[in-house]
């Protein structure tokens, strides 16, 4: 088959399976566009802003497990895109990103539209390439993929010259299905030895911690995971990222640690004496201080990233290899063992735990006559049946809702962690829409995040997805504002939201549904008649308690037992 | 401590600026980095002299083997291993006395006169980097028109090899 850059491009994305690309056009893509212009089985889904383009397909990705793709032209395409880069690659997300480029022989020459893409996006991708001759586009398009999806995923970027995508210059086309890269070869299984070790280790533990993160979700592994946990009995934690990869309404859930943890889940963490972490990088979010990190436990670190072991916080027993395969490995050798866990030992540990747990560290006053967040959140859970996909953006309303939406699935719970990308939830949510047309997905925002990226609404009415928007209004930064009464004596510099729009209206002449609800006995009325409307994207207003705060808090740089918690009347 | 990182990489445009961007990224530090093409065109050698506790060093090499496109690595420090630098040194030699004391400390050097001309010399050197330090030293400050050195290279000695 002999075809133009142009077409391999489009070719090649379907020949992979790619369904959807999210993008936005200019010059130096035109001919691709064109050549999407003229077929119909790869749908391209317009944006408003690159920025959104690439949070849709990361949206898209993280909720199906399949790679994102995006394309943009060069220049301001390109950049508006490396936020959304970033994002991605934070949180290892596998995107390919097709950035338009100056035909080659303009390159170097400032160029109309030039930026050197593959330089800017060099530190936060996994990996970029720039193609200079058609020849060698279907298979550079061809390691993309494959680098983006296996071992810890991540986001690629390909730049193509304009010139490249010529649409009179034809050459030959197959698809490379398989490709080999001598300088790239991801470690799969675990070191046999290691694994024994481990688990002999996890065994002999009286007091033991799984902690778990976003590498459970990324690998797949939350069934091996579910097995390992039940089986051994021990109680466990997720990270910000691996919500919903151990169900979040099972006993054994001690709920998310690190700094807006539970009481029950740092104080375990404080004390345990094996902790086995499972697909986590030990953020400084998670750690708090380092040398008072598990300052009695032996560690296991299984993840598929040598360079997240011992990275900041050293290691007893690491196993590199992904998730799936070293779990199940795992729970084979625990099966075949004579050892069992010791059952007394277990027993004090659970009733240590009960009496933290007890503490009840998220009650929150559920008797205020202003609307509490937490409240929102809860009443969501239980009109979504706790099954919506739930995307957020950044600040109290995402902490709000990782600690009261109770995950019980993988993919469902969407948010920015690594980089904490204000604008990142609308478009995500567009794009988990388009890759689940049936599904229930909710947008949880702050008035000051929504704005960020609200040009999407525009997006959304285009494609008909119906998002349903909760925006916790609460005319204020509000995370920046906790941090100035904590931190700055309440001196609330620029947190403040003056100025802020009709969201109703600004919902409306979106051609959307707007909603405001005021008062607490509104709330789950309101959230009711919102999904109801299953063809509508409805924008809810909740103006809430300006003053309420995230609690449990450990501050930067404390220890898990040094909490802060939430003081009641 | 100091360390010598040995990697083989794919001779790619922008490979060089992935390891010079991952070191300043990270804050790590870099003491010389020579970098040429092996007997296999498609491959590179690149030497990183660097400093660092052993956990930055196990970082280093860990993130440096998450590049695409290094192929291999080698601490090569961790064993018996050769390192050599080379370096050109432009002198004044203008009288016949300067030019008797230069030439016998070459000689003690085992370097080589390469260039000859009615005020300067330009002696070739290679060694250790503390062997060129001491002829640098041993020349004194006022003699030395320019330096020019290549920075460290080396290879282990005996049967270990860096090869794909
Ligand atoms: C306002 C705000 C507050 C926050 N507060 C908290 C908080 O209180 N608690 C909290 O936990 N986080 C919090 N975060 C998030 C935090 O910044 C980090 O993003 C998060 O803790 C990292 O999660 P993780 O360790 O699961 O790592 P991830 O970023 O999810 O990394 C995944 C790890 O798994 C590995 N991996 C990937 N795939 C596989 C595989 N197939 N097999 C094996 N390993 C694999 C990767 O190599 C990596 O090491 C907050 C973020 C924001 C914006
Ligand atoms: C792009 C970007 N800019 C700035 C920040 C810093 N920041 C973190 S949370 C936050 C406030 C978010 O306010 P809002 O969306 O209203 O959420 P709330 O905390 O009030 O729930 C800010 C400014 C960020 N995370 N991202
Ligand atoms: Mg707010």
């Amino acid at each position: 088959m002999k075809l133009s850059g142009a077409e391999i491009v489009v070719q090649f994305l379907k020949d992979e399976g790619v369904e959807h690309v999210f993008g936005y056009p200019g010059g130096a893509v035109l001919h691709i566009y064109d050549a999407i212009f003229q077929q119909e089985e790869l749908r391209h889904i317009l944006v408003r802003h690159e920025q959104g383009a690439v949070h849709a397909a990361d949206g898209y990705a993280r909720s199906t497990g399949k790679p994102g793709v995006a394309l943009v032209t060069s220049g301001p395409g390109a950049t508006n895109a490396v936020t959304g880069i970033a994002t991605a690659y934070m949180d290892s997300i596998p995107l390919v990103v097709l950035t338009g480029q100056v035909a080659t022989p303009f390159i170097g020459s400032d160029a109309f539209q030039e930026v050197d893409a593959v330089g800017i996006t060099r530190p936060c991708v996994k990996h970029n390439f720039l193609v200079r001759n058609l020849e060698d586009l279907a298979e550079t398009l061809k390691k993309a993929f494959y680098i983006a999806t296996t071992g810890r995923p991540g986001p690629v970027v390909v730049d193509i010259p304009k010139n490249v995508t010529d649409p009179n210059i034809k050459i030959d086309y197959a698809y490379p299905d398989r490709i080999e890269m001598r300088s790239y070869n991801p470690t799969v299984r675990g070191h046999t030895g290691q694994i024994n070790r481990a688990v002999d280790m996890i065994l002999d533990a009286r007091r033991p911690m799984i902690y778990t993160g976003g590498g459970v979700v990324l690998g797949d592994g939350s069934e091996e995971l579910v097995k390992f946990t039940r089986t051994l009995g021990y109680p466990i934690t997720n990270t910000l990222m691996g919500l919903g990869a151990y169900p979040g309404t099972d006993r054994q859930f001690l709920g998310m640690l690190g700094m807006h943890g539970t009481y029950e889940a740092n104080m375990a963490m404080h004390e345990c004496d094996v902790l086995i972490a499972i697909g986590a990088r030990f953020d400084d979010r998670v750690t708090g201080d380092v040398k008072q990190f598990c300052p009695e436990a032996k560690i296991i670190h299984i993840d598929i990233d040598p360079s997240s072991i011992s990275k900041n916080v050293r290691v007893d027993v690491p196993i590199v290899g992904d998730i799936k395969h070293v779990l199940a490995d795992m729970n084979r050798v625990i099966e075949a063992s004579k050892k069992k866990p010791d059952e007394a030992a277990l027993k004090r540990w659970w009733e240590q735990i009960e009496q933290w747990r007890a503490k009840d560290c998220l009650r929150y006053d559920r008797n205020s006559a202003l609307i509490k967040p937490q409240y929102v959140i809860e009443k969501l859970w239980e009109v979504t049946g706790g099954d919506a996909f739930v995307t957020s953006d950044v600040g109290q309303h995402q902490m709000f809702t990782a600690q009261f939406y109770k995950f019980d699935q993988p993919r469902r719970w969407i948010n920015s962690g690594g980089l904490g990308t204000m604008g990142f939830g609308l478009p995500a949510a567009l794009g988990v829409q388009i890759a689940h047309p049936d599904a229930t997905v909710a947008c949880v925002t702050g008035e000051a995040s929504i704005q960020m990226c609200i040009q999407e609404l525009s997006t959304a009415l285009q494609y008909m997805l119906p998002v349903k928007i909760v925006n916790l209004n609460n005319r204020y930064m509000g995370m920046v504002r906790q941090w100035q009464e904590l931190f700055y004596e309440s001196r609330y510099s620029h947190s403040y939201m003056d100025a802020l729009p009709d969201f109703l209206k600004l919902a409306e002449s979106y051609g959307h549904v707007g909603m405001r609800i005021e008062k607490p006995e509104d709330v789950e009325g309101a959230l009711r008649e919102a999904f109801a409307m299953k063809d509508r994207l409805v924008f809810m207003d909740f103006i809430t308690d300006q003053t309420e705060n995230v609690y449990p808090m450990i501050a930067a740089g404390k220890g898990h037992h040094e909490m802060h918690e939430r003081e009641l009347a | 401590m100091r360390h010598i990182i040995s990697l083989l990489m794919e001779n790619e445009a922008g490979a060089l600026s992935r390891v010079a961007g991952l070191f300043s990224a990270r804050g790590y530090n870099i003491e010389s980095l020579t970098v040429a093409p092996t007997e296999d065109p498609s491959l590179s050698r690149m030497t990183i002299v660097t400093r660092g506790s052993e956990a930055i060093i196990e970082q280093i090499t860990k993130q440096l083997n998450k590049l695409i496109d290094v192929v291999k690595l080698a601490d090569i420090t961790e064993g018996r291993h050769l390192e050599r630098e080379l370096m050109l040194i432009k002198v004044r030699a203008d009288n016949p006395s300067r030019r008797e004391e230069i030439k016998r400390l070459a000689d003690i050097f085992h370097g080589r006169i390469l260039d000859v001309s009615d005020e300067t010399y330009i002696v070739e050197l290679t060694g250790n980097g503390q062997k060129l330090d001491a002829f640098i030293d041993a020349l004194g400050p006022g003699a030395i028109l320019e330096t020019v050195r290549s920075g460290t290279t080396g290879v282990a000695r005996g049967e270990r090899t860096l090869h794909v």
